[in-house]
This record gives structure tokens, sequence and C-alpha cells, in this order.
């Protein structure tokens, strides 16, 4: 695996326009921070992984950084160039090095066309003069590796299970042979036994071809599987992003203590005896974000210093960052 | 553990290289499958293929064109017009002693060609519009359907009469102006699916390719729209043939010596009086059964194609 980086996220903003509700035509629009300056990068053949509650900005980062919805402001260096400077154009002559996986496995095949069709669509769109011949053999192949029988091609996603969906989707992205998927909650559809089958093909296919990956989830043991770096968001923010088992072993947030504390032990001993950090109430609106620290209408730690200022980004070493003014 | 899977599947792949490819079953196949299951309806499409063989075929067997009039008839069609093999008056005759099988089988390719014709130009225009308006969204789906929303409130068939009175009656115009007034509606509800389809993931997956807008709409969003628009456009069909019939029925529509349901209708109603209900009721056989057919066959579409009736 090389250490070279391949993208370089600065200060990342995507923010959306909101009408309150009964608005007339006039009225001024009140502004979604859906993430609110995101900084972070990414090695070849790197695993980031990003948790976080529902709404808290998880998928908007991932859609941001590959211009689904555009950004605000900030910049997204992708091998040297910023992304969200270039055009329509070279824009998605890039996306073929990007490639993406989504959260229901289903709903992302397009159910009329069979899923030869449906891999087959970047070769197509990318290299439309590739001979029909080839395009059959390369999705053949590209089947194979993800665990399809490549006599299925003429079938059509509803006749397929979940984790199966899953493989076709992941199997559209791996097509172009890309530098870099970004996974959005690849297996939170899943069960169980399907989700392992499904991020252990996904770890496989990384080593195999040193793909680098970012991983959305809310389930952090998945998070903790996967990945060598994990980044925590809180509303729009990010909270802490260190060393997978760093981040496991000594949480220096108190809002990623509580997140650890919460996952579940499957030893029902130690699942009884263990300190549970409670945090109360609900996240707070992106409209209207806490001022400061935005954890601290519901950190057990908050201070006068935390309304009034907001913390900056602290490297307590090994690069583990933690934004937080009375981190641990 | 996985590997060992993997191996195996390349294994077996490689044993079931020789075999064909398994064939899938489509959602179009699906839907076929569920149409066929439908009695009402495929009783109704076989007779309205009859009717559109009739109006067809129906020439061949004609003993009197529809241009010819019967000297012998005309001034009696009361007492001598009536339908009759001997005469070769299959339908009888009208007033004027011409032939009314020859004028139902040339209203039937008329008529049929107005609902059709009507129809595919809503479609065509409609699906386009409303797909682009819906894709697109924001200000430009706000302008484009404010358009629609005033055309819509202008009067439709006033304009036309108007159009027909100013600049002719012919049956071109009445296409243009059928045509052009059917597919506000069509756009309305091509723009409602449209937005539903496009925030599906599958599209979000395609412009994460870089597949481009315009392939987006034409590979992605319309395809999975025509289900509802086949549903409609039969049921548009009937609605064509209607207006097209009122017009007529108005004086209006099509222009001897082309006819129409609407025209026949019109003629044999003003002659109900004088005992030859024969010209009212053969057109009007032909009219009533049709626009069944076509009803028959858009419940039974929509039947099959309703993704919530699975």
């Amino acid at each position: 695996m090389s250490n070279e980086t391949i993208m370089k996220v600065e200060d990342l903003k995507v923010y959306f326009k909101v009408m309150p509700a009964g608005a007339m035509p006039w009225t001024k629009h009140h502004v979604l921070k859906a993430v609110d300056g995101v900084s972070f990068d990414l090695k070849a053949g790197e695993t980031l992984g990003i948790v976080g509650e529902s709404g808290c900005g998880k998928s908007t980062l991932a859609r941001g950084v590959i211009r689904l919805i555009p950004a605000e402001s900030g910049k997204v260096l992708w091998l040297g160039k910023d992304l969200l400077e270039l055009d329509h154009k070279e824009m998605r002559a890039r996306r073929q090095e990007v490639q993406m996986i989504f959260q229901d496995p289903l709903a992302s095949l397009d159910p009329r066309m069979n899923i030869g069709e449906i891999i087959a669509e970047p070769i197509k769109t990318h290299h439309p003069e590739t001979p029909k011949a080839e395009i059959k053999k390369m999705v053949e192949e590209v089947m194979v590796k993800v665990g399809l029988l490549p006599n299925l091609v003429n079938r059509y996603p509803h006749e397929f299970s979940g984790g199966q969906c899953q493989r076709i989707g992941i199997a559209r992205a791996l097509i172009l042979k890309p530098k870099l998927i970004i996974c959005d909650e690849p297996v939170s559809a899943l069960d169980v036994s399907i989700q392992a089958q499904v991020v252990n093909l996904l770890k496989e296919l990384q080593e195999e071809m040193g793909l680098a990956l970012i991983f959305i989830a809310h389930d952090l043991s998945v998070v903790k599987h996967i990945s060598t770096r994990i980044m925590v968001l809180y509303l729009g923010n990010m909270v802490e992003i260190a060393d997978s088992a760093d981040l496991y072993d000594r949480p220096r947030h108190p809002y990623t203590q509580a997140l650890i504390s919460a996952v579940p032990i499957p030893d029902p001993l130690i699942e009884k005896n263990k300190e549970l950090i409670l945090i109360k109430g609900d996240l707070p609106s992106a409209i209207n974000p806490p001022s400061g620290c935005v954890f601290r209408t519901r950190c057990p730690k908050a201070q006068d210093i935390c309304a009034a200022q907001k913390p900056e980004f602290k490297d307590t070493g090994n690069g583990h960052l933690v934004a937080c003014h009375f981190h641990d | 553990m996985i590997v060992a899977e993997k191996n195996k599947i390349a294994e077996m792949a490689e044993n079931l290289s020789g075999l064909n490819a398994v064939d899938g079953r489509s959602l179009w196949a699906d839907a076929r499958r569920r149409f066929m299951h439908n009695k009402a309806a495929v009783v109704s499409l076989m007779v309205l293929t009859l009717i559109v063989l009739f109006s067809f075929v129906g020439p061949y067997f004609a003993v009197w064109s529809n241009e010819e009039i019967d000297w012998a008839v005309m001034g009696s069609a009361a007492s001598k017009g009536m339908p009759s093999f001997q005469t070769g008056h299959f339908f009888g005759t009208d007033d004027l002693g011409r032939d009314i099988f020859s004028r139902v089988v040339q209203g039937t390719q008329v008529s049929l060609m107005v609902g059709v014709v009507g129809a595919f130009i809503a479609v065509l225009v409609g699906t386009l519009y409303g797909a682009v308006a819906g894709y697109v969204g924001g200000r430009t789906d706000q302008i484009m359907m404010r358009l629609v929303d005033i055309l819509m409130a202008i009067p439709f068939m006033f304009v036309l009469i108007l159009m027909l009175v100013v600049f002719g009656r012919s049956i071109g115009m009445l296409f243009i102006g059928i045509g052009l007034l059917a597919w506000l509606d069509m756009s309305r509800i091509v723009r409602g699916q449209t937005l539903s389809i496009k925030n599906k993931e599958f599209i979000e997956a395609a412009r994460a390719a870089g597949v481009s807008s315009f392939k987006i709409i034409t590979r992605h969003i319309v395809p999975n729209l025509l289900g509802v628009v086949a549903v409609y456009a039969t049921l548009l069909v009937p609605g064509m043939i209607l207006t097209e019939s009122f017009i007529s029925f108005l004086g209006l529509g099509v222009q001897e010596p082309n006819t129409s349901w609407g025209a026949l209708i019109s003629e044999g109603a003003g002659t109900i009086r004088y005992d030859t209900e024969w010209q009212l009721l053969f057109p009007l056989a032909f009219f009533v059964v049709s626009l069944f057919c076509f009803y028959f066959i858009g419940d039974g579409l929509r039947d099959a194609l309703d993704p919530k009736d699975r």
C-alpha cells in the first residue's frame, strides 16, 4: 500500500436553503448547515469510516465530496485537482475514478434494466466505443469477482435478494476500476449475516485492487471492523478523528465516549457491568445550531466557555484529532 | 472462508460458462402475464383488433363504395334502404342512398386514427415536457408548469371550435387542435411521476457514475414512466374519439365526403323520426363497443402495471 494522499478535503461546507412553513415567496430562507467545515485526507488503499447519529450529515458529506450535492465552500482535492472547481465535462470524466455504493440495494438498481445492463452502464457512459463482446467479458469478470454467477446477467433486480443486489451495486462500482469507492451505509439495510459477507467482500476487494474506501455507517462495530481511521460527526461538525483502534481504546471526546459505551458487547456479564454513558435530549436543529461547541447542549462536561467559543481541532498525538475544550 | 467461497464460485462459473445465460423475467413480462389473466381486457383487446381489421378489410366485402349513391333507394330510405343482403346494403342506407356499411368502415378508420394520432401526440409531447420539467426542477419546472396551468385555464372546446371556424374545417386542423390540448394532462401526470422517480437511488447512482442528464431522462426516467403513460394513453384514446365525435356532431369536424363515427351518429340521430333507426344504431354500436374496449384495456393495463397491486 502506498502512502500517497489521494483525496484531501478542506473545510467543506454544504448548506441547504430551507423555506419555513407557510413562507411567502419573499420570505428569507433559513440556512440548514448540513456539513459545516469538515476536513480530512485519505490515502490510497485506506478506509475512512464515518459515524454519527441519523441526521448528522454523513450522507450529505459523502455526496458533497463527489458533487452530487453542490457544496457551499471548501476544497476537495482529488489527486491534486479541486473537484469543486471543475466544469461539468471534466467532473463527469473524473467520476469514473470515484464510484459510490448505496444504502438501499434494490432501490439503487433500475428495475427496468437487467443486471448485465446495470453493471455495464458505467463503461457505456465513459467508454462508449468499447465493443460489445469486451463489455460482456468485463461484466462476467466483475460478477465473478463479487461472487455472482455470470449466467444471471439477463435477470432483473427484483429477482435477487438484498445481499445479491448489494453485490450487483458493488460490481457496478468496480467495473471501471476506480481508486475510491464511497459506501453510503452499504450494509444498513441487510441482515447481520449478509452484512458480514458484504463487509468482508469489500475488504477483500480493497486488498486486491488497492481501493480506498469512505465507509459510512451508524453501526460502530461494522465500522471498526473495516476502517483504518474513523471520523465522528455531530450535527455537521467533526468531533473526533483517529486511527480505528486508538479511537476505540481511548475516545477523547465526550460524544465519542458515549457512542462507544452504547455499543453492545456480546457477553452478558460484561454488558451488565458496563458503564453506560447516556446522552440526554435530542439532536438540536441544524437550522439553528447551538453557539460555540455544537455538542454543549447535551454534553455532561459543558461549561460557560463551550457556549462562547467553538473548540479548535487539537492533535493529541498520533494523528488523533479532537474538538473539545475538556477532552480526556 | 469467503476466499474459499469465491474460488468455488469461480469454479462454478467455469463449469457454467458452457451453459446459456438464464433468461430473467422483466417487469414488462410480468405485466404481460398479469394482463393475460384479465379476461375482460383480453376479450376487449380481441374485439378491438377485430374492429381495426374490419376497418381495413371491410371495403373488400362492400358491394357499394362509400361515395356511390343508390338511386333506387334515394328519397325512400325508410321503405327500401333497410339492412339487407339482397341489395348489398348490409347496414342499410342513409337518406341519400349511400351505403351505411361503407360509411361505417370509413368512419371507423377516421375515428380510430383521430384517437390514436391524438393520443400519440399527447404522449410524445406530454411525456418529454413533463419529464424535463420534473427532472430539471427548480425555476425551469415552475415556469414550464405555470405555462401548462395557463393553457389549461383556457376553455379548450371553445378554442377548438374557433380554430375550426377561423382556419377552416379540416381533419388536419382537428388533429392539431386535439393533440395540442391533450398533452397538458399528460405532462402533469408525467411530471408528478418523474418527481417521485428522480429521488430514487438508482438515479443518484447513475449521476454518480457520470451519466448525463439527457441520458438519465431517456434511459432511466422514461422507461420507468412508461407504465403510467401506457395506461393513461389507452384511456386518452376514447377521450379523443369522444371529442372528435362531439365536434363532428356539432357539424364542425370531419367534412363530407369523409365521415367519422360522430358525424354518422349525428346524421342517424337527425333522421330517427323517419323509422330509419339503422342509420343511428350501426355507427353507435361500433362507437360504444370500441369505447368499452379501450376502457377495459386501460383498466387491465393499470392492474397489470400498478406496482402496488403486486
